[in-house]
Protein backbone atom coordinates (compact mmCIF):
# COMPACT_ATOMS: atom_id res chain seq x y z
CA UNK A 1 0.00 0.00 0.00
CA UNK A 2 1.51 3.53 -1.01
CA UNK A 3 0.44 5.72 1.48
CA UNK A 4 0.42 9.88 1.67
CA UNK A 5 0.33 11.99 4.93
CA UNK A 6 0.12 15.42 4.42
CA UNK A 7 1.99 16.99 7.35
CA UNK A 8 0.85 20.93 8.23
CA UNK A 9 3.30 22.90 10.53
CA UNK A 10 1.61 25.58 13.02
CA UNK A 11 2.25 27.90 15.89
CA UNK A 12 2.12 25.96 19.06
CA UNK A 13 -1.58 25.83 20.08
CA UNK A 14 -0.40 25.52 23.65
CA UNK A 15 0.51 28.79 24.23
CA UNK A 16 -1.93 30.32 26.86
CA UNK A 17 -3.84 33.00 26.07
CA UNK A 18 -2.59 36.12 27.90
CA UNK A 19 0.87 35.73 25.47
CA UNK A 20 -1.46 35.50 22.34
CA UNK A 21 -1.64 38.38 19.59
CA UNK A 22 -2.91 39.25 16.63
CA UNK A 23 -1.69 41.10 14.07
CA UNK A 24 -4.94 42.97 13.26
CA UNK A 25 -3.49 44.56 9.73
CA UNK A 26 -2.63 41.36 8.43
CA UNK A 27 -5.21 38.94 9.77
CA UNK A 28 -2.62 36.67 11.49
CA UNK A 29 -1.61 35.76 14.62
CA UNK A 30 1.68 37.00 16.09
CA UNK A 31 4.99 34.90 16.16
CA UNK A 32 6.27 35.86 19.36
CA UNK A 33 8.04 33.41 21.17
CA UNK A 34 6.07 30.85 20.45
CA UNK A 35 7.23 27.53 18.57
CA UNK A 36 6.23 26.52 15.88
CA UNK A 37 4.80 22.81 15.94
CA UNK A 38 3.30 20.14 13.78
CA UNK A 39 -0.49 20.03 14.11
CA UNK A 40 -1.06 17.37 16.49
CA UNK A 41 -4.11 15.55 13.98
CA UNK A 42 -1.04 15.66 11.64
CA UNK A 43 0.90 13.59 13.91
CA UNK A 44 -1.96 11.00 14.61
CA UNK A 45 -2.61 10.40 11.03
CA UNK A 46 1.68 9.74 10.33
CA UNK A 47 1.13 7.24 13.89
CA UNK A 48 -1.91 5.68 12.09
CA UNK A 49 -0.15 5.50 9.16
CA UNK A 50 3.22 3.97 10.98
CA UNK A 51 0.92 1.67 12.96
CA UNK A 52 -0.59 -0.02 9.52
CA UNK A 53 3.06 -0.27 8.03
CA UNK A 54 3.91 -2.15 11.10
CA UNK A 55 0.87 -4.78 10.84
CA UNK A 56 0.87 -4.98 7.05
CA UNK A 57 4.57 -5.09 5.00
CA UNK A 58 5.29 -3.96 1.75
CA UNK A 59 3.93 0.06 2.75
CA UNK A 60 5.37 2.58 1.86
CA UNK A 61 5.10 5.82 3.60
CA UNK A 62 4.83 9.71 2.21
CA UNK A 63 4.51 13.13 4.11
CA UNK A 64 3.77 16.30 2.29
CA UNK A 65 3.93 19.65 3.38
CA UNK A 66 2.78 23.08 1.73
CA UNK A 67 4.13 25.95 3.88
CA UNK A 68 6.93 28.20 5.09
CA UNK A 69 10.36 27.20 4.79
CA UNK A 70 10.53 25.97 8.13
CA UNK A 71 7.69 23.46 7.43
CA UNK A 72 11.19 21.38 6.55
CA UNK A 73 11.26 21.13 10.41
CA UNK A 74 7.95 18.92 10.61
CA UNK A 75 9.06 17.08 7.99
CA UNK A 76 12.21 16.02 9.54
CA UNK A 77 10.44 15.16 12.64
CA UNK A 78 8.38 12.87 10.38
CA UNK A 79 11.32 10.86 8.75
CA UNK A 80 12.95 10.60 12.26
CA UNK A 81 9.19 9.24 13.47
CA UNK A 82 9.88 6.77 10.13
CA UNK A 83 8.48 7.62 7.24
CA UNK A 84 10.21 6.91 4.51
CA UNK A 85 10.01 9.81 2.31
CA UNK A 86 9.06 13.65 2.26
CA UNK A 87 8.03 16.17 0.24
CA UNK A 88 8.02 20.21 0.88
CA UNK A 89 6.41 22.51 -1.56
CA UNK A 90 7.69 25.76 0.04
CA UNK A 91 4.92 28.74 0.06
CA UNK A 92 6.68 31.89 -1.61
CA UNK A 93 3.32 33.72 -1.99
CA UNK A 94 -0.06 33.76 0.54
CA UNK A 95 0.99 33.71 4.32
CA UNK A 96 -2.16 32.13 4.45
CA UNK A 97 -3.81 30.55 1.78
CA UNK A 98 -7.45 29.61 1.62
CA UNK A 99 -8.70 25.84 1.69
CA UNK A 100 -8.92 25.70 -1.84
CA UNK A 101 -5.31 26.91 -2.82
CA UNK A 102 -3.90 24.41 -0.55
CA UNK A 103 -5.99 21.39 -1.50
CA UNK A 104 -5.18 22.43 -5.33
CA UNK A 105 -1.34 22.54 -4.11
CA UNK A 106 -1.31 19.12 -2.65
CA UNK A 107 -3.19 17.74 -5.10
CA UNK A 108 -0.24 19.17 -7.66
CA UNK A 109 2.21 17.99 -5.30
CA UNK A 110 0.73 14.57 -5.42
CA UNK A 111 0.22 14.24 -9.05
CA UNK A 112 3.98 14.75 -8.97
CA UNK A 113 5.38 12.41 -6.67
CA UNK A 114 3.51 9.64 -8.12
CA UNK A 115 0.05 7.57 -7.36
CA UNK A 116 -1.12 6.61 -3.63
CA UNK A 117 -3.22 4.29 -2.56
CA UNK A 118 -4.32 6.37 0.58
CA UNK A 119 -3.86 10.00 1.33
CA UNK A 120 -4.17 10.61 4.74
CA UNK A 121 -4.99 14.20 6.71
CA UNK A 122 -5.58 15.16 9.65
CA UNK A 123 -9.43 16.30 10.73
CA UNK A 124 -8.01 20.28 11.63
CA UNK A 125 -5.58 22.14 12.05
CA UNK A 126 -4.35 24.08 15.59
CA UNK A 127 -4.68 27.34 14.42
CA UNK A 128 -7.12 28.39 11.65
CA UNK A 129 -9.26 25.02 11.98
CA UNK A 130 -10.52 25.51 8.67
CA UNK A 131 -11.46 21.30 8.48
CA UNK A 132 -11.36 21.49 4.85
CA UNK A 133 -8.51 19.87 3.54
CA UNK A 134 -9.47 16.21 3.17
CA UNK A 135 -12.79 16.93 1.40
CA UNK A 136 -11.40 19.83 -1.39
CA UNK A 137 -8.30 17.23 -1.50
CA UNK A 138 -10.73 14.38 -2.54
CA UNK A 139 -12.45 16.18 -5.20
CA UNK A 140 -9.35 17.59 -6.44
CA UNK A 141 -7.84 14.26 -7.16
CA UNK A 142 -11.21 12.63 -7.94
CA UNK A 143 -11.35 10.15 -5.22
CA UNK A 144 -13.84 9.87 -2.25
CA UNK A 145 -13.29 10.68 0.87
CA UNK A 146 -13.89 9.11 4.29
CA UNK A 147 -13.98 11.78 7.50
CA UNK A 148 -12.91 11.45 11.53
CA UNK A 149 -11.23 7.91 11.29
CA UNK A 150 -9.42 6.33 13.92
CA UNK A 151 -8.47 3.07 12.83
CA UNK A 152 -7.80 1.42 9.29
CA UNK A 153 -6.86 -2.47 7.95
CA UNK A 154 -6.51 -4.10 4.92
CA UNK A 155 -9.51 -5.70 3.69
CA UNK A 156 -10.08 -7.86 0.89
CA UNK A 157 -7.43 -5.51 -1.60
CA UNK A 158 -9.82 -2.95 0.03
CA UNK A 159 -9.42 -1.16 3.64
CA UNK A 160 -11.78 -1.08 6.44
CA UNK A 161 -12.43 1.45 8.82
CA UNK A 162 -13.48 2.75 12.08
CA UNK A 163 -14.28 6.38 12.66
CA UNK A 164 -15.90 9.10 15.44
CA UNK A 165 -19.35 10.25 15.13
CA UNK A 166 -21.20 12.56 16.91
CA UNK A 167 -23.20 9.58 18.36
CA UNK A 168 -20.85 6.95 18.68
CA UNK A 169 -19.00 5.47 15.95
CA UNK A 170 -19.61 3.80 12.34
CA UNK A 171 -17.39 0.67 10.84
CA UNK A 172 -17.05 1.85 6.97
CA UNK A 173 -15.72 -0.31 4.18
CA UNK A 174 -14.22 1.11 1.10
CA UNK A 175 -11.95 0.60 -1.94
CA UNK A 176 -8.72 2.67 -2.81
CA UNK A 177 -7.81 5.16 -4.17
CA UNK A 178 -9.34 7.00 -1.20
CA UNK A 179 -8.84 10.01 1.23
CA UNK A 180 -9.77 10.10 4.97
CA UNK A 181 -9.18 12.30 7.59
CA UNK A 182 -7.72 11.28 10.59
CA UNK A 183 -8.59 12.30 14.40
CA UNK A 184 -7.04 11.28 17.63
CA UNK A 185 -8.04 8.29 19.48
CA UNK A 186 -6.39 6.24 22.37
CA UNK A 187 -4.62 4.21 19.74
CA UNK A 188 -2.89 6.63 17.67
CA UNK A 189 -0.87 8.82 20.10
CA UNK A 190 1.73 10.07 18.16
CA UNK A 191 5.61 7.75 19.12
CA UNK A 192 8.34 10.79 19.98
CA UNK A 193 11.22 10.31 18.03
CA UNK A 194 14.69 9.03 18.85
CA UNK A 195 17.25 11.05 19.11
CA UNK A 196 19.52 9.60 17.16
CA UNK A 197 16.64 9.42 14.42
CA UNK A 198 16.01 13.13 15.04
CA UNK A 199 19.65 13.66 13.99
CA UNK A 200 19.35 11.37 11.03
CA UNK A 201 16.59 12.69 10.01
CA UNK A 202 18.80 15.79 8.61
CA UNK A 203 20.92 13.65 6.41
CA UNK A 204 18.16 12.43 4.29
CA UNK A 205 16.79 13.28 0.89
CA UNK A 206 13.98 15.67 0.54
CA UNK A 207 11.77 16.88 -2.40
CA UNK A 208 11.59 20.49 -2.45
CA UNK A 209 9.80 22.26 -4.98
CA UNK A 210 8.41 25.86 -5.55
CA UNK A 211 4.69 26.63 -6.82
CA UNK A 212 6.58 27.63 -9.66
CA UNK A 213 8.08 23.66 -9.77
CA UNK A 214 4.44 22.49 -9.71
CA UNK A 215 3.21 25.21 -12.37
CA UNK A 216 0.81 26.52 -9.96
CA UNK A 217 -1.25 29.52 -10.30
CA UNK A 218 -3.71 31.02 -8.22
CA UNK A 219 -7.26 31.33 -9.58
CA UNK A 220 -8.90 34.91 -9.96
CA UNK A 221 -11.48 34.53 -8.34
CA UNK A 222 -10.60 33.54 -4.35
CA UNK A 223 -12.46 31.16 -2.31
CA UNK A 224 -12.69 33.19 0.48
CA UNK A 225 -11.00 36.36 2.27
CA UNK A 226 -10.51 36.83 6.06
CA UNK A 227 -11.45 40.42 6.53
CA UNK A 228 -10.84 40.65 10.39
CA UNK A 229 -9.14 38.89 13.37
CA UNK A 230 -9.26 39.72 16.54
CA UNK A 231 -9.27 38.71 20.31
CA UNK A 232 -13.07 38.14 21.86
CA UNK A 233 -12.94 40.26 24.86
CA UNK A 234 -15.77 38.42 26.67
CA UNK A 235 -14.98 38.64 30.52
CA UNK A 236 -18.02 37.87 32.73
CA UNK A 237 -18.13 38.41 36.01
CA UNK A 238 -17.91 35.62 37.97
CA UNK A 239 -20.44 35.74 41.36
CA UNK A 240 -18.93 33.70 43.99
CA UNK A 241 -20.99 32.23 46.26
CA UNK A 242 -21.18 33.47 49.51
CA UNK A 243 -22.01 31.93 53.21
CA UNK A 244 -20.46 31.66 56.19
CA UNK A 245 -20.44 27.86 56.12
CA UNK A 246 -19.56 25.34 53.30
CA UNK A 247 -23.08 24.25 53.99
CA UNK A 248 -24.68 27.79 53.09
CA UNK A 249 -22.18 28.10 50.38
CA UNK A 250 -23.16 24.91 48.62
CA UNK A 251 -26.56 25.91 49.32
CA UNK A 252 -26.57 29.35 47.78
CA UNK A 253 -24.86 27.48 44.74
CA UNK A 254 -28.01 25.12 44.30
CA UNK A 255 -30.20 27.90 44.62
CA UNK A 256 -28.50 29.48 41.68
CA UNK A 257 -28.38 26.51 39.86
CA UNK A 258 -31.99 25.23 40.45
CA UNK A 259 -32.75 29.52 39.28
CA UNK A 260 -31.05 28.89 35.84
CA UNK A 261 -32.71 24.88 34.89
CA UNK A 262 -36.25 26.03 36.76
CA UNK A 263 -36.24 28.67 33.65
CA UNK A 264 -36.09 25.99 30.94
CA UNK B 1 -32.16 32.89 -7.80
CA UNK B 2 -31.36 34.38 -4.37
CA UNK B 3 -32.59 31.44 -2.11
CA UNK B 4 -32.07 30.45 0.86
CA UNK B 5 -31.43 26.48 1.50
CA UNK B 6 -31.14 24.28 4.72
CA UNK B 7 -30.43 20.81 4.50
CA UNK B 8 -30.91 17.93 7.20
CA UNK B 9 -28.80 14.96 6.96
CA UNK B 10 -30.69 11.48 8.18
CA UNK B 11 -32.88 13.38 11.14
CA UNK B 12 -34.10 11.86 13.46
CA UNK B 13 -36.19 14.47 14.55
CA UNK B 14 -36.89 18.30 14.22
CA UNK B 15 -34.72 18.57 17.16
CA UNK B 16 -33.33 22.12 18.68
CA UNK B 17 -30.66 22.25 16.40
CA UNK B 18 -32.25 21.75 13.26
CA UNK B 19 -34.90 24.64 14.16
CA UNK B 20 -32.04 26.97 14.86
CA UNK B 21 -30.99 26.09 11.45
CA UNK B 22 -34.36 26.73 10.21
CA UNK B 23 -34.44 30.29 12.07
CA UNK B 24 -30.49 31.30 10.88
CA UNK B 25 -32.03 30.10 7.56
CA UNK B 26 -34.98 32.44 7.87
CA UNK B 27 -33.37 35.56 8.91
CA UNK B 28 -30.85 35.33 5.85
CA UNK B 29 -33.54 34.40 3.52
CA UNK B 30 -35.26 37.85 4.71
CA UNK B 31 -31.92 40.16 4.50
CA UNK B 32 -31.64 38.75 0.72
CA UNK B 33 -35.89 38.89 0.29
CA UNK B 34 -35.51 35.00 -1.01
CA UNK B 35 -37.27 32.27 0.10
CA UNK B 36 -36.11 29.34 2.55
CA UNK B 37 -36.03 26.09 1.26
CA UNK B 38 -35.28 22.71 3.48
CA UNK B 39 -33.80 19.89 1.87
CA UNK B 40 -34.87 16.48 4.21
CA UNK B 41 -32.53 13.93 3.05
CA UNK B 42 -33.20 10.51 4.10
CA UNK B 43 -35.77 11.03 7.04
CA UNK B 44 -35.30 8.26 9.53
CA UNK B 45 -38.49 8.77 11.10
CA UNK B 46 -42.33 9.81 9.26
CA UNK B 47 -43.87 13.59 9.48
CA UNK B 48 -40.30 15.57 10.35
CA UNK B 49 -40.80 16.68 6.83
CA UNK B 50 -44.60 18.38 7.66
CA UNK B 51 -42.96 19.18 10.89
CA UNK B 52 -40.32 21.34 8.70
CA UNK B 53 -42.68 22.86 6.50
CA UNK B 54 -43.94 24.72 9.44
CA UNK B 55 -41.36 26.86 9.15
CA UNK B 56 -39.89 27.03 6.05
CA UNK B 57 -41.54 27.89 2.29
CA UNK B 58 -40.82 24.73 0.46
CA UNK B 59 -39.55 21.79 2.09
CA UNK B 60 -37.88 18.99 -0.71
CA UNK B 61 -37.79 15.13 0.80
CA UNK B 62 -35.00 13.16 -0.85
CA UNK B 63 -35.20 9.53 0.13
CA UNK B 64 -31.65 7.28 -0.19
CA UNK B 65 -32.37 4.94 2.73
CA UNK B 66 -29.50 6.10 5.34
CA UNK B 67 -27.30 8.52 5.13
CA UNK B 68 -24.23 6.98 2.66
CA UNK B 69 -20.84 10.03 1.87
CA UNK B 70 -20.56 9.37 -1.51
CA UNK B 71 -24.09 9.14 -2.72
CA UNK B 72 -25.54 11.68 0.02
CA UNK B 73 -23.38 13.93 -1.55
CA UNK B 74 -24.26 13.46 -5.31
CA UNK B 75 -27.91 14.00 -4.17
CA UNK B 76 -27.14 17.39 -2.45
CA UNK B 77 -25.26 18.55 -5.61
CA UNK B 78 -27.78 17.79 -8.06
CA UNK B 79 -30.76 19.20 -5.27
CA UNK B 80 -29.06 22.09 -4.85
CA UNK B 81 -28.10 22.85 -8.28
CA UNK B 82 -31.58 22.95 -9.05
CA UNK B 83 -32.56 25.47 -6.86
CA UNK B 84 -29.32 27.90 -7.24
CA UNK B 85 -28.99 29.32 -3.86
CA UNK B 86 -27.01 31.83 -2.49
CA UNK B 87 -26.43 29.82 0.76
CA UNK B 88 -26.46 26.54 1.88
CA UNK B 89 -26.66 25.93 5.90
CA UNK B 90 -26.18 22.90 7.79
CA UNK B 91 -25.80 21.97 11.21
CA UNK B 92 -22.62 20.80 13.40
CA UNK B 93 -23.44 16.58 13.20
CA UNK B 94 -20.81 14.35 11.90
CA UNK B 95 -22.76 13.89 8.25
CA UNK B 96 -22.75 17.66 7.57
CA UNK B 97 -19.24 18.31 8.38
CA UNK B 98 -18.41 15.69 6.25
CA UNK B 99 -20.65 17.01 3.04
CA UNK B 100 -19.80 21.20 3.22
CA UNK B 101 -16.62 21.28 1.39
CA UNK B 102 -17.14 19.06 -1.03
CA UNK B 103 -20.85 19.78 -1.45
CA UNK B 104 -18.56 23.45 -1.96
CA UNK B 105 -16.41 22.53 -4.40
CA UNK B 106 -18.82 20.38 -6.34
CA UNK B 107 -21.55 23.93 -6.72
CA UNK B 108 -18.83 25.85 -7.67
CA UNK B 109 -18.76 27.92 -4.21
CA UNK B 110 -17.31 28.30 -0.86
CA UNK B 111 -17.43 26.62 2.20
CA UNK B 112 -16.82 27.85 5.91
CA UNK B 113 -17.09 25.98 8.93
CA UNK B 114 -18.50 26.11 12.47
CA UNK B 115 -20.20 29.26 11.82
CA UNK B 116 -21.68 31.05 14.74
CA UNK B 117 -22.85 34.40 13.18
CA UNK B 118 -23.78 34.93 9.30
CA UNK B 119 -23.86 38.80 8.92
CA UNK B 120 -24.52 40.72 4.87
CA UNK B 121 -22.08 43.47 4.45
CA UNK B 122 -22.26 45.52 1.35
CA UNK B 123 -24.22 42.48 -0.53
CA UNK B 124 -21.41 40.10 0.29
CA UNK B 125 -21.90 37.24 2.75
CA UNK B 126 -19.92 37.48 5.75
CA UNK B 127 -19.50 34.76 8.95
CA UNK B 128 -17.52 34.60 11.82
CA UNK B 129 -16.03 31.88 13.92
CA UNK B 130 -13.68 30.77 16.05
CA UNK B 131 -9.66 30.47 15.24
CA UNK B 132 -6.88 29.77 17.22
CA UNK B 133 -8.47 27.47 19.03
CA UNK B 134 -10.91 29.60 20.53
CA UNK B 135 -8.12 32.47 22.01
CA UNK B 136 -9.42 34.47 18.46
CA UNK B 137 -12.53 35.44 16.12
CA UNK B 138 -12.00 35.84 12.55
CA UNK B 139 -14.83 37.19 10.69
CA UNK B 140 -14.88 35.17 6.90
CA UNK B 141 -15.84 37.05 3.50
CA UNK B 142 -17.63 34.47 1.16
CA UNK B 143 -15.96 35.23 -2.52
CA UNK B 144 -17.70 32.49 -4.25
CA UNK B 145 -21.65 31.60 -4.53
CA UNK B 146 -23.03 29.78 -2.97
CA UNK B 147 -22.02 29.74 0.42
CA UNK B 148 -22.39 26.50 2.20
CA UNK B 149 -21.57 26.67 5.58
CA UNK B 150 -22.07 24.21 8.77
CA UNK B 151 -23.16 26.22 11.75
CA UNK B 152 -23.16 25.77 15.39
CA UNK B 153 -27.28 25.69 14.45
CA UNK B 154 -28.32 24.94 18.58
CA UNK B 155 -27.16 28.59 19.27
CA UNK B 156 -29.49 30.06 17.11
CA UNK B 157 -32.61 31.40 17.70
CA UNK B 158 -35.41 29.05 16.20
CA UNK B 159 -37.71 30.00 13.47
CA UNK B 160 -40.51 31.23 13.75
CA UNK B 161 -43.99 29.22 12.50
CA UNK B 162 -45.45 30.35 9.22
CA UNK B 163 -49.30 30.97 9.11
CA UNK B 164 -49.17 28.90 6.32
CA UNK B 165 -47.08 25.78 5.97
CA UNK B 166 -44.79 25.65 3.47
CA UNK B 167 -44.87 23.11 0.53
CA UNK B 168 -43.56 19.40 1.10
CA UNK B 169 -42.41 17.70 -2.31
CA UNK B 170 -41.10 14.29 -2.72
CA UNK B 171 -38.16 14.29 -5.40
CA UNK B 172 -36.78 11.11 -6.81
CA UNK B 173 -33.35 11.33 -7.93
CA UNK B 174 -31.25 8.95 -10.50
CA UNK B 175 -28.18 8.77 -8.52
CA UNK B 176 -25.97 6.35 -9.94
CA UNK B 177 -24.69 3.64 -7.81
CA UNK B 178 -21.22 4.58 -5.64
CA UNK B 179 -20.26 1.60 -3.12
CA UNK B 180 -16.31 2.60 -3.05
CA UNK B 181 -17.53 3.75 0.65
CA UNK B 182 -20.39 1.94 2.34
CA UNK B 183 -21.19 2.71 5.95
CA UNK B 184 -21.68 -1.17 7.37
CA UNK B 185 -21.88 -0.74 10.85
CA UNK B 186 -23.49 2.39 13.18
CA UNK B 187 -22.76 2.02 16.71
CA UNK B 188 -24.46 4.27 19.28
CA UNK B 189 -22.90 4.99 22.74
CA UNK B 190 -25.24 4.11 25.44
CA UNK B 191 -24.31 6.80 27.28
CA UNK B 192 -25.12 9.77 24.64
CA UNK B 193 -28.82 8.47 24.15
CA UNK B 194 -29.22 12.36 23.10
CA UNK B 195 -26.64 13.87 21.86
CA UNK B 196 -24.24 16.21 23.65
CA UNK B 197 -24.60 18.76 21.64
CA UNK B 198 -28.68 18.98 21.68
CA UNK B 199 -28.16 19.12 25.84
CA UNK B 200 -29.76 21.79 27.90
CA UNK B 201 -27.86 20.92 30.67
CA UNK B 202 -24.34 19.43 30.83
CA UNK B 203 -21.98 18.27 33.98
CA UNK B 204 -18.68 18.47 32.85
CA UNK B 205 -15.79 16.83 34.54
CA UNK B 206 -11.85 17.55 34.17
CA UNK B 207 -8.72 16.47 34.90
CA UNK B 208 -9.00 17.46 38.38
CA UNK B 209 -11.89 14.42 38.78
CA UNK B 210 -8.64 12.11 39.55
CA UNK B 211 -10.20 9.03 37.82
CA UNK B 212 -13.23 6.70 36.46
CA UNK B 213 -14.65 5.97 39.63
CA UNK B 214 -16.05 9.88 40.85
CA UNK B 215 -16.96 10.45 37.53
CA UNK B 216 -19.50 7.04 37.80
CA UNK B 217 -20.18 8.06 41.86
CA UNK B 218 -20.13 11.12 42.05
CA UNK B 219 -20.56 13.32 38.78
CA UNK B 220 -23.35 11.08 36.76
CA UNK B 221 -25.68 10.90 39.80
CA UNK B 222 -25.81 14.95 39.72
CA UNK B 223 -26.31 14.70 36.00
CA UNK B 224 -29.23 12.70 36.82
CA UNK B 225 -30.52 14.59 39.43
CA UNK B 226 -30.27 17.76 37.05
CA UNK B 227 -31.66 15.90 33.81
CA UNK B 228 -28.57 16.58 32.43
CA UNK B 229 -25.94 15.19 30.30
CA UNK B 230 -22.11 13.83 31.31
CA UNK B 231 -19.06 15.31 29.21
CA UNK B 232 -16.11 15.71 29.90
CA UNK B 233 -12.44 17.43 29.24
CA UNK B 234 -9.56 16.29 26.99
CA UNK B 235 -7.65 15.19 29.85
CA UNK B 236 -10.28 13.24 31.46
CA UNK B 237 -11.27 11.25 27.87
CA UNK B 238 -7.37 10.70 27.36
CA UNK B 239 -6.53 9.55 30.67
CA UNK B 240 -9.45 7.11 29.92
CA UNK B 241 -11.90 7.72 32.59
CA UNK B 242 -14.43 8.34 30.04
CA UNK B 243 -15.59 7.58 26.74
CA UNK B 244 -13.40 9.98 23.83
CA UNK B 245 -17.22 11.00 22.43
CA UNK B 246 -17.64 13.03 25.89
CA UNK B 247 -14.73 15.12 25.16
CA UNK B 248 -15.71 18.60 24.88
CA UNK B 249 -13.57 21.46 23.54
CA UNK B 250 -11.50 22.34 20.30
CA UNK B 251 -10.90 18.48 19.58
CA UNK B 252 -13.99 17.29 21.09
CA UNK B 253 -18.07 18.75 20.68
CA UNK B 254 -18.72 21.92 20.55
CA UNK B 255 -21.96 22.63 22.62
CA UNK B 256 -24.71 25.55 23.49
CA UNK B 257 -26.48 24.27 26.36
CA UNK B 258 -28.37 26.72 28.87
CA UNK B 259 -26.13 25.49 31.74
CA UNK B 260 -22.70 24.56 31.34
CA UNK B 261 -21.44 23.46 34.95
CA UNK B 262 -17.26 22.71 34.85
CA UNK B 263 -16.07 20.51 37.52
CA UNK B 264 -12.47 19.91 38.39
CA UNK B 265 -12.01 22.34 34.91
CA UNK B 266 -9.70 24.85 34.49
CA UNK B 267 -10.55 26.11 31.83
CA UNK B 268 -7.55 26.14 28.93
CA UNK B 269 -8.49 27.92 25.26
CA UNK B 270 -8.99 24.69 23.60
CA UNK B 271 -11.93 23.61 26.45
CA UNK B 272 -13.48 26.89 26.13
CA UNK B 273 -13.59 26.61 21.98
CA UNK B 274 -16.48 24.00 23.10
CA UNK B 275 -18.60 26.31 25.41
CA UNK B 276 -18.23 29.90 24.26
CA UNK B 277 -21.98 29.55 22.98
CA UNK B 278 -23.18 28.34 26.14
CA UNK B 279 -25.96 30.62 27.62
CA UNK B 280 -24.68 30.02 31.28
CA UNK B 281 -21.21 28.66 32.60
CA UNK B 282 -20.84 27.73 36.43
CA UNK B 283 -17.53 26.19 37.88
CA UNK B 284 -16.52 23.94 40.85
CA UNK B 285 -12.87 24.98 41.61
CA UNK B 286 -10.27 24.39 44.20
CA UNK B 287 -8.18 27.09 42.07
CA UNK B 288 -9.47 30.89 42.11
CA UNK B 289 -7.40 31.97 39.34
CA UNK B 290 -8.56 29.44 37.22
CA UNK B 291 -9.35 30.76 34.05
CA UNK B 292 -12.81 28.87 33.61
CA UNK B 293 -14.08 31.52 36.31
CA UNK B 294 -13.50 35.27 34.13
CA UNK B 295 -16.25 32.91 31.91
CA UNK B 296 -18.76 32.32 34.92
CA UNK B 297 -21.65 33.34 35.83
CA UNK B 298 -21.07 32.38 39.41
CA UNK B 299 -19.21 29.44 40.60
CA UNK B 300 -17.62 28.29 44.39
CA UNK B 301 -13.77 28.18 45.12
CA UNK B 302 -13.83 24.58 46.86
CA UNK B 303 -12.88 20.87 46.54
CA UNK B 304 -15.53 19.10 44.56
CA UNK B 305 -15.18 16.65 46.83
CA UNK B 306 -16.54 18.02 49.47
CA UNK B 307 -19.24 20.41 46.92
CA UNK B 308 -21.01 17.89 44.77
CA UNK B 309 -22.34 15.20 47.71
CA UNK B 310 -23.64 18.43 49.48
CA UNK B 311 -24.96 20.08 46.27
CA UNK B 312 -26.93 16.58 45.40
CA UNK B 313 -28.80 16.90 48.58
CA UNK B 314 -29.45 20.77 48.33
CA UNK B 315 -30.33 20.27 45.38
CA UNK B 316 -32.64 17.08 46.30
CA UNK B 317 -34.15 19.37 48.77
CA UNK B 318 -35.02 22.18 46.60
CA UNK B 319 -36.65 19.95 44.02
CA UNK B 320 -38.72 18.24 47.02
CA UNK B 321 -39.98 21.82 47.97
CA UNK B 322 -41.19 22.57 44.93
CA UNK B 323 -43.05 19.93 44.53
Amino acid sequence: MNILVCIKQILDPEIPAREFRVDAAKHEAERGNANLVTNIFCENALETALQFREAFSDTKITVLSFGAATAEDSLRKALAMKADAAALVINDKTSNPDPLTVAQVLAAAIRKLGSFDLIMVGREAGDWGAGQTAGLLAEELRMPCVSFVDRLEPMNGGLRMNRQTDSGCEVLEAQTPLVVSITNDEHNVPRIPKVRDVMMSYRQPMTQWTLADLGYESEEDKYYEIVDLSIPRKESRCEFVTGDTLDERVESLAKRITEVTSAL
Amino acid sequence: MNDVVICLLNPTSFDRAAQGLAGAGRRLAEELNAQLTAIVLSPQVPGIAREVAEVVDKVIVVDQGEYQPEPALSALTETCSQQSPAAVLFGNDTYSQEVTPRLAYRLGGAAVGDVVEVTIHEQALRVSRQVYGGKAQATIELKRTPAVLWTRSRSFVPANRLSEPGSVTELSLEIPIDTRTRIVERKRESQSEQRLEEARVIVSGGRGIGGPEPFNDELKPLAELLGAQLAASRAACDAGWVPPTLQVGQTGKKVTPDLYLAIAITGASQHMAGISEAKNIAAINTDPDAPIFKHCRFGIVEDYRKVVPLLRQKLQALQNSQR
